[in-house]
């Protein structure tokens, strides 16, 4: 039994990897698709049908670049900077509820691959971790400019992060537990939390973006000042790590705004469906609403890039902490007196 | 399997916080500091702690850590500097940790009664419900103290910048 369930375990935590590399693959992809598409042009169609195999070629050619690491008496910060980075935004899914339980026979499945009944601040915490391989690459690159994206990122990080945590907790404040299985099991059918705390939502949105280090908040990163921000001295597959982690990351933010305030794997009709049809059928719709939710998700966080301007640096510390920082605090009075009120 | 985990695991922690001490380049004593903190997490975690390890996490890999990193990479990009000591402020800091390990230790000697007894009676210990049911009744009073504490520590740092302007104007 021990050992059956290490390597059932093991098997979600290759299958979910997949999944997330796949998505991130695909995200490349459709970021150009989409940028194409706003600025009325095709964007790739060369490689494969619709440009299908342009990650693949994407991929290959990072892999076949020259592999330089510039004169610096941190070689071995350099080369940890990029794993750093890619390890953190992967480590995300393994709280993330996938589905209710499968049946098969007497053997019951369950799509999570840790069920902690702290997984709200696992997140947390992962996310706040997020910024160290940006912070350890840019010093270690020995560059100004790497540097000071560097330093940027860790600012912007720490901004946001204060307004995320608050937000999440008048979430906790409704639910009553920080477990996402049973934060998903309590918004059946079409019962979303975010019907009953937009602004919330709104935060964390905002919040969001900003920890993905995604326009209009990639002031690290930042093409037009800082050439390319923490990673302009990487090359090869050590850059394709960073940009690779950004889009792990977007993902994976996808998934949790999903779970958190857009029902997770619910649908409307998934009891009935359950019922009538088999439980495990409704069950895998449930894990393809799932990841429907996230890619409507991805979809707008690559709209907003393509259609909104970027921000000064003061103007982004202005909204962190003028403007989302007391507004959550609000927010949390408000959903505490409505609890009080209301008795939810 | 846990007793090796726990020897690999100590031996990461006191490694980590050696460098963290003896390595001259002061953001490398950082970086070492995250490893010692993130180890002492595991130990959290082998002691079925699951919320302080996440919350020991987010505290000080996640701000305190950011905050030093930040101040290292202000106050010196470049060259390597450690200020020579002097010896009797040397000797005043291991007096200082020894009290501090002195605190410490008649705490969990103090503390080992009452977890035997939850480990006998196998109560659930670690679980926020509890955690919070404990602080906000049994608790509640140094509770409230630790936030006051918290709040004068944050309208003092507020100060002592703002008074720093007001000569820079002058």
């Amino acid at each position: 039994m021990d050992i059956y369930f290490i390597l059932e375990k093991l098997l979600l935590i290759v299958v979910a990897f997949a999944v997330t590399m796949f998505f991130a693959l695909y995200e490349t992809l459709a970021e150009r698709k989409v940028a194409g598409f706003m600025q009325d042009r095709y964007g790739p169609n060369r490689a494969g049908i619709f440009g299908l195999l342009q990650p693949i070629c994407d991929g290959a050619k990072l892999f076949a670049k020259e592999e330089f690491i510039p004169d610096t008496p941190n070689k071995a910060l350099f080369i940890i900077g990029p794993a750093v980075s890619m390890i953190v935004s992967l480590l995300g899914t393994s709280v993330i509820p996938w589905a209710k339980e499968f049946h098969f026979g007497d053997h019951v499945f369950i799509p999570q691959v840790a069920d902690v009944n702290i997984a709200v601040l696992v997140i947390v915490a992962i996310l706040s971790m997020g910024v160290y391989g940006i912070v350890i690459g840019g010093w270690a690159s020995n560059n100004k400019y790497s540097l000071l994206g560097g330093i940027r990122a860790g600012a912007q990080m720490i901004s946001y992060e204060i307004a995320m945590g608050l937000s999440i907790i008048s979430l906790v404040m409704m639910t009553g537990t920080m477990s996402l299985a049973q934060i998903s099991e309590q918004q059946a059918g079409i019962n979303w939390n975010v019907f009953y705390q937009p602004l919330t939502f709104l935060i964390f949105l905002v919040c969001a973006f900003a920890e993905c280090n995604r326009t209009p908040f990639d002031l690290a990163e930042c093409e037009s000042e800082l050439v390319n921000g923490h990673h302009t001295e990487f090359s090869s597959m050590k850059m394709g790590f960073y940009m690779f982690s950004e889009y792990v990351a977007m993902f994976f933010s996808s998934l949790f705004m999903s779970v958190l305030f857009f029902g997770g794997y619910n649908y409307p009709g998934m009891e009935w469906l359950s019922e009538h049809v088999g439980v495990n059928i409704a069950n895998t719709l449930g894990v393809l609403a799932l990841l429907g939710k996230a890619i409507c998700f991805i979809f707008f966080f690559m709209w907003i890039r393509w259609t909104i301007p970027r921000f000064r640096y003061d103007q982004l510390m202005n909204l962190g902490w003028k403007i989302l920082f007391p507004l959550a605090i609000f927010n949390i009075l408000l959903n505490a007196i409505l609890i009080l009120v209301f008795k939810w | 399997m846990i007793t090796v985990i726990f020897y690999i695991l100590s031996a990461i922690t006191l490694g980590a916080a050696l460098l963290t001490v003896l390595s001259r380049n002061p953001i490398h004593s950082a970086i070492y500091m995250i490893v010692c903190f993130f180890s002492i997490a595991g130990h959290y975690m082998l002691l079925n702690a699951q919320f302080l390890a996440v919350v020991h996490v987010i505290v000080y890999t996640g701000s305190v850590m950011i905050l030093l990193l930040f101040t290292l990479m202000l106050l010196n990009l470049k060259e390597k500097h450690e200020p020579h000591k002097a010896i009797i402020s040397k000797i005043t800091a291991v007096l200082a940790s020894c009290l501090m390990a002195f605190v410490l230790f008649a705490a969990f000697m103090k503390a080992h009664p009452v977890i035997e007894q939850y480990k006998e009676t196998g109560v659930d210990f670690q679980s926020v419900k509890v955690l919070g049911n404990v602080l906000f009744t049994d608790y509640l009073v140094p509770f409230e103290f630790a936030s006051v504490l918290l709040l004068l520590a944050m309208i003092g740092v507020v100060m002592i910048s703002k008074k720093d302007l007001k000569q820079d104007v002058d």
